[in-house]
């Protein structure tokens, strides 16, 4: 099952590798990982995203708050949270039908043209997963030359944590 | 204000700890250092090998209770420690470990003499520090203190650039550690507690399972009291030996691989198990699913996520040790017709551990050949009332030694238990004798073992550190053959020992006392011997060579599972 956590931590150097090698070390899946500062520059908010079941969520709960420089951990369910994942793609295509389609289709996703070339498109998608997932499935036809992705950032709903 | 240089700074805030002894290596990063240890009241004793500072630290820990220091050069003196701590890590003793570092603008660069110890021991320390800042050395190294006691305890790296150590700056006033990140839970939850003791009083055939937390948590006065109170038995861990006295009617012995048939035949068959400081680890466990199928666990540690690691606890308690032993206490006293009717509850139950305990007994056959176990049953029976110290190489020395020795006193037993480090035992007795001068301090060693740090017999003989070393000389790697005989058919591989240095001449070399045991008759005057004798000691003692530890549960199996003979 997938799980995301919010992990608020010390804004140190070394931080990031002392989570990651936590997580390579003892065997625990990161699907994404995105963090920076939060409004107080002292502290920053990751956001993880991982797969296991309840014992090693429990786990993987635990070893984070072990750390030090850790200071606060919350699971993220499902049904409490508010995420978030962007994702650019440069689309090779010319001016002509398929453009067209392929302007079409990025409007039903709420998509931004960034930049518009001769021969080529940049577009921004932002949504929840599900919906990046979707979006990249009917986009798949259309040739992408290349696509980078950010993690999930995500946040409690008021009132849930 | 007065400035200081970092190295100063560093040597006012160990006074101020409290730091008597540090164990160390100098080297270009730490000249500075080491140019001022001088004018300070700590005593410095120079090692012949980092990792030996680090496991001589970590003995002086788990002697004492004080948290161990060493000091080190930067690159391969930082490396060197890397065993040394992940030893101390798996085993949560406090160290804190300075390491030299290359100056700050040059790190990075590949300099001469560096290396990322920060990044290599990041995840064999409870936490670790690069000082960037001279202004920020006061406060990382009462923190280091502070994360290395508390809590569930453990090693700390500082690491200390050059620049640093020399920059200058105003020494502060000492003020409270405020970590944000870090505030471990003291107190056990009382109604968990509660609901512990009422399953404890309900129990017919509860166990406790003792680990190395209530030594580190110097809980053995109220483990001992409530485990008499209630008259339940007490198994403890490699690690737990001596928290709960041997000597005892309600003492198992130790558990696990190589525990005692009743220490395992109790588990298995417990109704409710009473995890204390304890991890369950795969040594002990065995085949986890048929660990104490049949009980209910309570769990108690100071650290979460020891909880649940392994095994599904039924109630778990987060809390020092003796904050919790203490509450249980209460809750006996409290309710004394309860507690009586408890333990009186508890007779059959103790008669059946009484049979298995007849029926397999550790023991052994001494013929013409010397028999290691025969060995430690005589430094058991010399050192009895003694109170000494005794701490352990990696193998069937260390086995033996767990099984054949009475333990009775907390912090009296050093050995490498979740590492397993071969080479940790003189070092770590070195560290204890430190400590403890006018007591009599044994390392039983392996053959193997004792050539991985075998130089520090210089450090012994140099500070007259009067440790006792014997060797259990087998010619072997013997717990790897062991291994080969049993489930490898014979088949020998890399575990014979047969160049090894005659290890009395090796002894004189040093300038210490080399004495030898061929036959048993021989074994009782030469560990008089060396026992009386003022300084430090190597005695070789020529053991029966294919002995093998017994009982034996063999990897993976369910620890009711023994090999008996
Ligand atoms: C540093 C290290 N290397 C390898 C091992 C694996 N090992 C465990 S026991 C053992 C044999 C130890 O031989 P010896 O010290 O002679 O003890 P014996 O078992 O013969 O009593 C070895 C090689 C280890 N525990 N530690
Ligand atoms: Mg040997």
């Amino acid at each position: 099952m997938k799980h995301i956590i919010s992990v608020l931590v010390e804004n140190e150097f070394g931080v990031l590798s002392r989570i990651a090698s936590l997580f390579s070390g003892r065997g625990f899946n990161i699907e994404s990982l995105t963090v920076a500062e939060t409004e107080d520059k002292s502290i920053s908010n990751m956001t993880i995203v991982t797969i296991g079941d309840d014992h090693i969520i429990e786990q993987i709960t635990k070893q984070l708050n072990k750390l030090i420089n850790v200071i606060k951990v919350v699971e993220l369910t499902e049904s409490v949270q508010m995420s978030r994942e962007m994702v650019l793609l440069k689309f090779a295509v010319n001016s002509g039908p398929k453009r067209l389609e392929l302007l079409r289709l990025v409007e039903v996703y709420q998509g931004r043209v960034l930049e518009l070339g001769v021969r080529s498109l940049i577009v921004e998608l932002t949504g929840e997963r599900a919906k990046i997932e979707a979006a990249l499935e009917v986009l798949a036809p259309f040739a992408i030359k290349e696509m980078s992705r950010t993690g999930m950032v995500a946040l409690a709903r008021d009132g849930k944590n | 204000m007065k400035e200081m240089s970092g190295a100063q700074i560093l040597l006012e805030v160990l006074q101020e700890q409290g730091v008597e002894v540090i164990f160390g290596y100098p080297g270009g990063a730490v000249i500075n250092l080491y140019d001022c240890l001088p004018d300070y009241s700590c005593r410095h004793f120079l090692v012949r090998h980092e990792q030996a500072a680090v496991h001589a630290a970590d003995g002086y820990a788990r002697a004492t209770g004080k948290i161990g220091v060493a000091l080190v050069t930067s690159g391969p003196g930082a490396t060197n420690t890397v065993t040394g701590l992940a030893t101390a890590s798996m085993d949560s003793i406090p160290l804190v470990v300075f390491s030299g570092q290359v100056p700050t603008p040059l790190i990075g660069n590949d300099a001469f003499q560096e290396a990322d110890i920060v990044g290599i021991t990041r995840p064999c320390t409870k936490h670790n520090f690069l000082v960037k800042r001279v202004e920020d050395l006061e406060r990382i190294i009462n923190e280091a203190f502070h994360i290395a006691g508390s809590g569930r305890p453990g090693p700390v790296l500082i690491d200390l650039p050059k620049d640093v150590i020399v920059g200058k700056c105003a020494k502060k006033v000492a003020t409270k550690p405020q970590l944000k990140g870090y505030n471990p839970n003291y107190a056990g939850h009382p109604g968990q507690i509660q609901r512990a003791m009422e399953v404890i009083f309900k129990a017919e055939k509860p166990v406790f399972y003792v680990g190395g937390g209530v030594v580190l948590g110097n809980a053995a006065r109220e483990l001992t009291e409530l485990a008499r109170a209630l008259q339940i038995p007490v198994t403890t861990t490699l690690m737990g030996l001596g928290a709960f006295p041997e000597d005892d009617p309600l003492s198992l012995g130790m558990l696990g691989m190589h525990g005692t048939y009743r220490a395992n035949m109790a588990v298995t068959k417990s109704d409710v198990l009473v995890a204390l400081g304890a991890r369950f680890d795969d040594r002990v466990t065995g085949r986890i699913d048929e660990f104490a199928a049949d009980a209910q666990i309570i769990h108690v540690d100071i650290d979460p996520t020891s909880i649940s690691k392994n095994v599904d606890v039924d109630i778990p308690i987060v809390g020092d040790i003796t904050d919790v032993l203490g509450k249980m206490l209460e809750l006996v006293k409290s309710a004394p017709a309860k507690a009586k009717a408890c333990s009186a509850g508890h007779n059959a139950w103790l008669e059946e551990i009484a049979r298995w305990r007849d029926q397999h007994k550790l023991s052994y056959q001494q013929d013409e050949i010397i028999k290691p176990q025969f060995v430690v049953e005589k430094i058991d029976e010399l050192t009895a009332g003694k109170n000494p110290i005794i701490s352990t190489e990696v193998g069937q020395n260390q086995m033996w030694a767990a099984q054949f020795f009475t333990f009775t006193q907390a912090r009296s037993w050093l050995t490498s238990g979740g590492l397993g480090t071969m080479g940790y035992g003189l070092p770590a007795a070195m560290g204890a004798q430190v400590a403890f001068p006018e007591r009599l301090v044994i390392d039983i060693a392996g053959d193997g073992s004792i050539q991985m740090n075998s130089q520090e017999l210089a450090t012994v003989v140099q500070y007259n550190l009067p440790v006792k070393v014997i060797i259990l000389n087998n010619g072997y790697l013997g717990m790897v053959r062991q291994w080969q005989e049993l489930f490898f058919d014979k088949h020998y591989s890399a575990t014979t020992m047969d160049h090894a240095p005659d290890f009395v001449k090796l002894a004189d070399a040093y300038g210490a006392l080399g004495l030898r045991a061929t036959r048993p008759a021989e074994v009782e005057p030469v560990l008089k011997e060396a026992f009386a004798h003022p300084g430090p000691v190597v005695v070789d003692i020529v053991v029966a060579a294919e002995e093998n530890v017994y009982p034996m549960v063999p990897a993976g199996e369910a620890i009711s599972n023994m090999l008996l003979v």
